[in-house]
């Protein structure tokens, strides 16, 4: 068992196309950063000097890392992980 | 799923009126949805089949831009995944601007397989575009409007 990462469409060029992926335990942070040493260049396009990017929404399970510890939310083995662009624009 | 032809966006004239009453419900804010459905490729080129229509909460609530409200969208996308459908497409409405995307619509727009579906209102006959948005690059798409009783006409 492991933690389930579920990557959207855009990134899945990062992961061999591969939509669901195997992640460590831990904190977001550090699974994010083991997962970028995997697939490298998924790091940055998730997160910024250790912190989520704000297009980039982080759910553990059915919940938002944001009303959970944020980046320290911590995450163990089955808990599954989707990480979802932001849908937004304007002028 | 990504073609070197482009994309087409096909959908119910239903489901197009749906998103129109939408962005005209939300005006003078802007409106934003999902559209669920299948690529597939057809005289090959691939299409992108509208099967449902998801109105979905602008959360910045706004005349000039639009934030969908994430867990919405993570709702919606994950009853996608498990009906085997996909994200075929992106609408949000422009009230006062052309059907065109903005600056900020392409710095933001992370869904480079979706079609993009912009309606404007800023004249009094509404105004509908869509568009695929890679790499920043801009490209204007066919849509095909599928009447109630078939494909093709006006019906």
């Amino acid at each position: 068992m492991a933690v389930i990462v579920r990557i959207p469409t855009p990134l899945q060029r990062l992961t061999q196309g591969k939509e669901e992926i195997e992640g460590r335990p831990g904190s977001i942070m550090d699974l994010i950063n083991d997962l970028d040493g995997k697939y490298p260049g998924i790091g940055e396009r998730i997160s910024e000097g250790g912190k989520i990017r704000r297009f980039v929404n982080v759910y553990v399970n059915e919940e938002d890392i944001r009303f959970l510890k944020a980046e320290e939310t911590e995450v163990k083995d089955g808990d599954v992980v989707s990480i979802i662009p932001a849908i937004a624009g304007g002028i | 799923m990504q073609s070197s032809g482009p994309l087409v966006l096909r959908l119910k004239k239903a489901d197009l009126e749906a998103v129109i009453k939408h962005s005209r419900a939300e005006f003078p804010k802007e409106a934003c949805g999902l559209l669920s459905g299948k690529f597939i490729t057809e005289n090959s080129a691939l299409t992108a089949v509208v099967e449902k229509v998801y109105m979905m909460r602008n959360v910045e609530g706004s005349t000039v831009s639009y934030f969908m409200e994430p867990k919405e969208q993570f709702m919606a996308m994950k009853e996608m995944r498990v009906e085997g459908m996909e994200l075929v497409g992106i609408y949000h409405s422009h009230p006062g601007v052309p059907a065109y995307p903005s600056q900020k619509d392409v710095s933001l727009a992370f869904y480079p397989d979706a079609a993009y579906l912009i309606v404007s209102l800023m004249a009094q006959a509404v105004d509908f575009r869509a568009f695929q948005i890679i790499d920043a690059e801009i490209r204007g798409i066919e849509i095909q409007i599928i009447g109630d009783r078939g494909r093709g006409g006006d019906a």
